[in-house]
């Protein structure tokens, strides 16, 4: 599903992604952890072209990032994104919030828009609030519509970075959930988070990153159970001794 | 375009016999520098009083500097020097109306009045909100050491508070640089007018608004190489700027 | 002190100052707020583009604008647009051009100097993250302007847009220099016609002051209840 070739990325003088490579297989969920720093909001960002990088290539579903002829506004409408921030759009409604996107990039009618928003608003236990705006919620339930307006379009796979860092702690476990059940219904998910409980829970795969590399690409068992590298050791010791 | 240039007209002479076209646009040039420089000084008075005014607590200066703010920004500056101009002769005493009419260059005493007066308003809510954006704590540490509050004012809240708001400041001098040119409507022969007088007595329209054009480009472009030499003259190092 | 002047000039004039006069001013105010507020959009965008030819562009049109007085430039376009008409319609002289037509495009391509930095820092405050969710919603460039970032832009800079506006209002007044039939213009007539410079002049004095007031007032309540739903 995503195929990470060899990508480097530098800021000017600064190299924020050495040589990573991995992959994504359909339904499979990968979690990326790293320190802060550690380039791993960068990656997750390259994977639908929000960010370049320079050197190396990217696939996804079959379709390569650096090939000219690629239409990215087509590309990303396929690949679900779920921001640290949120990113609603203030200015819209709940529902004008999800419908948006279903009707200026998919052409879809205002009905069927609608009614796909209505049932992943249903999902995400929202539908109380389909008329209100954003900023008339709590961050979690922000967190839940943004979950959501990405599902309405569709995508084959979701990328998460960081949904819940930006929570305040009680309202951290909401969005989780409805996360880990995306996960058992066999979405593609790449997820960049700190949550390693969540991790545990669902994760196929964790990659941990540092100062740009991708120091561990290990399956949950192997990394959790026997980290090969020391930076991996550390910072799994300093994240779970609480 | 069916326009017949002729760059060579500014350097033919203007029928008002006092040199070449060339000449009478720098001689207007000079009249906008000065009319500007004059209205300036006036502004920056007026708008230190008003700025000071505003921030003092106490029911009449504040309100009495906010009056004055409201009229003059809400009065459009052509017809505020109309009223200096053909109104308040008019209603002086008959005498003194008389005196101030038959002033010599009255224009350029108006244009000075007029124009001071309403930057000065613009500058006194600069220097408002630059005294309101340093920290409380400058009066009250002032007040501490046993300076008076005029004292206060004038060494330790306004030296810092003219240089926080610098860069506006260098934007409402453009202002009024550009505002004189308004003064030709009560016979100011500034740049604008004498490039309009130009363009009457030579029909050449063009040649006459480029060349003025030009000259109010370069003034612009000398105001801001000054304004920024001073700003790094007398930047304090830990004191920003203002943005505007 | 009044007893030598006659305030009934203005009561007989009334009709033909807010008919002509008033109504001139504010609708070259409105439509070349609106025509302003579009070139200055599209000029803020060409600043804010990722082509360095749009960014020059775009400054050199905005700073040599905002470097010239208004009263130059009103002379430029005023004798300039016929030759422009007869260029664009290929005719054999100079078109003239209507007043209000002169006047509005004059207003609407100087302002749009001014509303264009009004537009850039509305842009610029929205968070980058925005256009990041518009992008990974799939939407182009045209339809993330349009839907998320120009609408949350406008409605931040709405009081400083329509302050921009009670200048414009004032500058108009300005037009006075090519004699058109504005408000100060028709009241300057009266004045002249009559000779009633003192009433006429005063009498504009508190309309204009009036109006403006009154707009800024509005402008400051509108400030307040935006802070409030932010």
């Amino acid at each position: 599903m995503i195929e990470i070739d060899n990508v480097s990325k530098w800021y000017g003088d600064f190299n924020v992604l050495k040589h990573c490579t991995t992959s994504v297989t359909k339904g499979e969920v990968v979690v990326v952890c790293g320190p802060s720093g550690s380039g791993k909001s960068t990656l997750i960002k390259t994977v639908n072209g929000l960010e370049e990088f320079q050197e190396g290539d990217i696939r996804v579903d079959g379709t390569a990032l650096k090939d000219k002829s690629t239409n990215l506004p087509k590309l990303r409408s396929r690949v679900g994104m779920v921001f640290q921030h949120f990113e609603l759009f203030p200015h819209l409604k709940i529902t004008e919030n999800l419908c948006l996107g279903q009707m200026k990039v998919l052409g879809r009618d205002r009905e069927t828009a609608m009614k796909k928003a209505t049932a992943l608003l249903e999902r995400v236990g929202l539908e109380a609030h389909a008329h209100k705006f954003p900023g008339q919620l709590s961050g979690g339930q922000q967190q839940r519509v943004a979950i959501a307006r990405a599902l309405c379009m569709d995508p084959i796979v979701m990328l998460f970075d960081e949904p819940t860092s930006a929570l305040d702690p009680e309202m951290v476990n909401e969005v989780l959930d409805v996360m880990v059940e995306l996960a058992r219904e066999g979405m593609t998910m790449m997820v960049v988070t700190h949550e390693m409980g969540f991790a545990r829970k669902v994760a196929n795969r964790v990659i941990f990153m540092d100062r740009g590399e991708i120091v561990e690409d290990a399956t949950k068992d192997d990394f959790f159970g026997k980290p090969r590298s020391e930076r991996a050791q550390q910072f799994l010791s300093k994240i779970l001794t609480h | 375009m069916s326009y017949n240039w002729n760059w060579g007209i500014l350097l033919e002479q203007s029928p008002e016999g006092i040199g070449s076209y060339l000449y009478t646009l720098w001689l207007g040039l000079q009249w906008t520098m000065l009319v500007a420089a004059g209205a300036w000084i006036l502004a920056l008075a007026v708008g230190s009083v008003l700025g000071v005014a505003r921030s003092l607590p106490g029911r009449w200066f504040s309100p009495l500097a906010t009056a004055y703010v409201e009229i003059f920004r809400n009065i459009p500056l052509l017809v505020q020097l109309f009223l200096w101009y053909f109104v308040m002769p008019e209603l002086l005493p008959r005498s003194w109306g008389l005196w101030v009419k038959q002033l010599p260059n009255a224009p350029l005493y108006t244009a000075i009045l007029g124009i001071g007066l309403y930057m000065g308003s613009r500058v006194g809510e600069q220097l408002r909100a630059g005294i309101q954006a340093l920290p409380r704590g400058q009066m009250m540490a002032a007040t501490a050491i046993g300076l008076t509050v005029p004292q206060a004012f004038r060494f330790v809240i306004l030296p810092q508070a003219y240089r926080i708001i610098l860069p506006p400041l260098t934007s409402e001098f453009l202002n009024t640089i550009k505002n004189t040119s308004v003064a030709l409507t009560i016979g100011l022969l500034e740049l604008t007018a004498r490039a309009r007088a130009m363009q009457e007595y030579s029909f050449q329209v063009f040649e006459a608004f480029t060349a003025a054009t030009v000259l109010y480009l370069l003034l612009n472009i000398a105001v801001t190489f000054a304004m920024r030499l001073i700003e790094s003259r007398v930047a304090v190092p830990g004191l920003g700027v203002l943005k505007k | 002190m009044f007893s030598d002047f006659d305030f009934g000039v203005i009561q007989r004039s009334l009709p033909y100052l807010i008919k002509e006069g008033l109504t001139f001013t504010l609708t070259l105010t409105a439509l070349s707020t609106i025509g302003g507020v579009i070139l200055g959009t599209l000029i803020a965008m060409a600043r804010l583009s990722s082509y360095r030819v749009l960014q020059v562009a775009g400054a050199g049109y905005v700073n040599f604008l905002r470097s010239l007085p208004l009263v130059l430039v009103i002379f430029w376009f005023y004798f300039l647009m016929p030759y422009i008409l007869q260029w664009v319609t290929g005719a054999s002289s100079p078109v003239p051009v209507g007043a209000f037509a002169s006047a509005l495009i004059t207003f609407t391509i100087f302002e749009a100097a001014y509303f264009s930095e009004i537009m850039r820092a509305g842009i610029q405050s929205i968070p980058r993250g925005q256009p990041a969710a518009a992008a990974a919603l799939g939407m182009n460039y045209w339809q993330s302007m349009w839907y998320i970032i120009l609408p949350q832009a406008f409605r931040n800079m709405l009081p400083v847009i329509l302050t921009q506006t009670i200048i414009l209002f004032q500058d108009t007044s300005l037009v006075y220099v090519v004699s058109l039939p504005d408000f100060l213009g028709a009241a300057s007539k009266v004045a002249q016609r009559d000779g009633r410079l003192v009433e006429m002049y005063i009498f504009a004095a508190i309309v204009y002051f009036i109006i403006s007031f009154f707009a800024s007032w509005l402008v400051k309540r509108l400030q307040a209840r935006i802070a409030i739903i932010r």
